[in-house]
């Protein structure tokens, strides 16, 4: 241990990993305290539950920017056969699938109070993101399934391209498909549907906490690329002493 | 051989050996003509017009029994051996894709001439009109285009079978909402015209995914 001396590398990922803690927890004072309250809702519950809407964004967008990355790692690597951008399209797409799920648990957190329901099949965003997680969900149980590592990474770019392919159709499904229905949660105004205007430190936060998201993705996917390489020479040590024994 | 008579003869090929067992063929049907029975006691009582429900049961019908017909394309060749002798033919690995897309296609579709009139007959509405029977085209052939993908993809999985739906049903979702959308609004008496968004949607779901699986299925049988 004492003889680990760190690289230069190292010690940056370390500086940015803290720095990133310090500006999530001052991106968690904004969005609670800081920010105003939406004065324009009607109940002190509707009020403290928007307060989630600066995470529930944030958290969506690196999901689907996880997604996007997954989707060009995976061409690369159809195009490249490097490894190293097979790594990168799984260690996204798992950072995707846990922060989608976070969009959707905030999502319905924020979504009992104001719409009087945990989960509605009317709002298209809500339902994109459920078909989404399942896209991703399939695409890491194929790679599961799958034992050879090159086969693995080949399958798996595959399906990552046309998963992703899928998502704008399955949008404009779900578009369509609720604008022509009904809408059944109050059409009167937005604030009866939660909506709120926002005013100038509100967008302030919400731009911090979408920033603090992005270098927390960055944090992630780097330690998760790491974790990758560290099987990988782990699996080769075993195959050395395999052949030694 | 043109490319075609290359298609044509991976086509005849599965035809012709299906003709002789008719397993797809049969468990596909039997499959299928299941599905709506017991969607007829999951629903009974509680939609008080069954009918109002029809166009989704006639989607998750098709949808499950071309699980089963996607499943065998490529399970058969693999187990009887033979999908090496069908990558070594010369030819471009896209015709092997289009023959069994083809095939595929031809089972599922054989499977709708059944089924169609079928529930016709069963529940009194008329889904045999042209627009519907568009509609349903249309929507089989984006299905069978990312299944049979799919199905390739999956018999070099450890699960095999059970992993083809687990792939398919998530990306095939703009299909079936397009799917069961525009048949109970053909149903309901809307004009052809009226659903044109869900055709256009359907016609940019086939073109896409077959442009993209014809470029991919190299990549699928790479070994």
């Amino acid at each position: 241990m004492t003889a680990h001396k760190r690289s230069g590398r190292e010690t940056f990922w370390m500086v940015f990993t803290g720095i990133t803690g310090v500006l999530i927890l001052i991106g968690v004072y904004m969005s609670l305290i800081w920010a105003p309250t939406a004065l324009n809702l009607p109940t002190v519950n509707e009020q403290l539950a928007q307060r989630v809407f600066y995470f529930h964004v944030s958290a969506g967008w690196v999901g689907y920017v996880a997604f996007g990355v997954t989707a060009v790692a995976s061409v690369l690597y159809l195009i490249k056969r490097s490894r190293r951008f097979d790594n990168l399209a799984v260690s996204s797409a798992e950072i995707g699938v846990v922060f989608t799920a976070a969009n959707l648990v905030s999502g319905s957190i924020w979504a009992r109070p104001t719409w009087n329901t945990w989960w509605t099949w009317d709002d298209p965003r809500l339902t994109l993101a459920a078909i989404v997680l399942m896209v991703y969900i399939a695409y890491l149980m194929l790679r599961n399934a799958i034992d050879d590592p090159e086969r693995k990474a080949r399958l798996a770019s595959i399906y990552g391209i046309v998963g992703f392919i899928s998502v704008p159709l399955s949008f404009v499904s779900v578009r369509i498909w609720r604008t022509i229905h009904p809408a059944v949660i109050g059409t009167a105004s937005a604030s009866s549907q939660g909506g709120f205007d926002m005013s100038g430190n509100m967008v302030i936060t919400l731009l911090f906490s979408i920033f603090t998201f992005s270098l927390l993705y960055f944090v992630l996917l780097h330690y998760r690329l790491c974790l990758e390489d560290q099987r990988v020479e782990l699996e080769e040590y075993k195959m050395a002493v395999m052949a030694d024994s | 051989m043109s490319y075609l008579s290359k298609v044509r003869a991976i086509v005849w090929k599965d035809v012709r050996a299906e003709l002789r067992t008719k397993d797809i063929l049969s468990s596909m049907l039997v499959f299928a003509g299941l599905t709506v029975l017991i969607f007829q006691f999951a629903f009974d009582l509680r939609a008080s017009v069954i009918q109002l429900v029809l166009p989704g049961v006639l989607w998750i019908a098709i949808t499950f029994a071309g699980v089963l017909g996607l499943n065998r394309s490529f399970v058969l060749e693999q187990d009887r051996g033979s999908m090496e002798g069908l990558l070594m033919a010369p030819m471009d690995r896209s015709a092997i894709y289009f023959g069994k897309l083809i095939g595929n296609l031809l089972f599922i579709f054989a499977v709708e001439l059944v089924l169609l009139p079928l529930m016709t007959v069963l529940y009194n509405m008329s889904l045999l009109s042209p627009s519907i029977l568009l509609v349903v085209f249309l929507g089989t052939i984006g299905y069978a285009a990312v299944g049979t993908l799919f199905a390739a993809l999956s018999i070099n999985t450890r699960a095999r079978e059970v992993m083809l739906p687990i792939l398919l049903f998530p990306v095939m979702i703009p299909v079936f909402v397009a799917g069961v959308q525009a048949t109970a609004r053909l149903l309901d008496g809307e004009s052809l015209a009226e659903i044109a968004r869900w055709v256009q949607l359907l016609l940019a779901y086939d073109g896409i995914f077959i442009a993209a699986a014809m470029i991919l299925f190299d990549y699928v049988v790479e070994e």
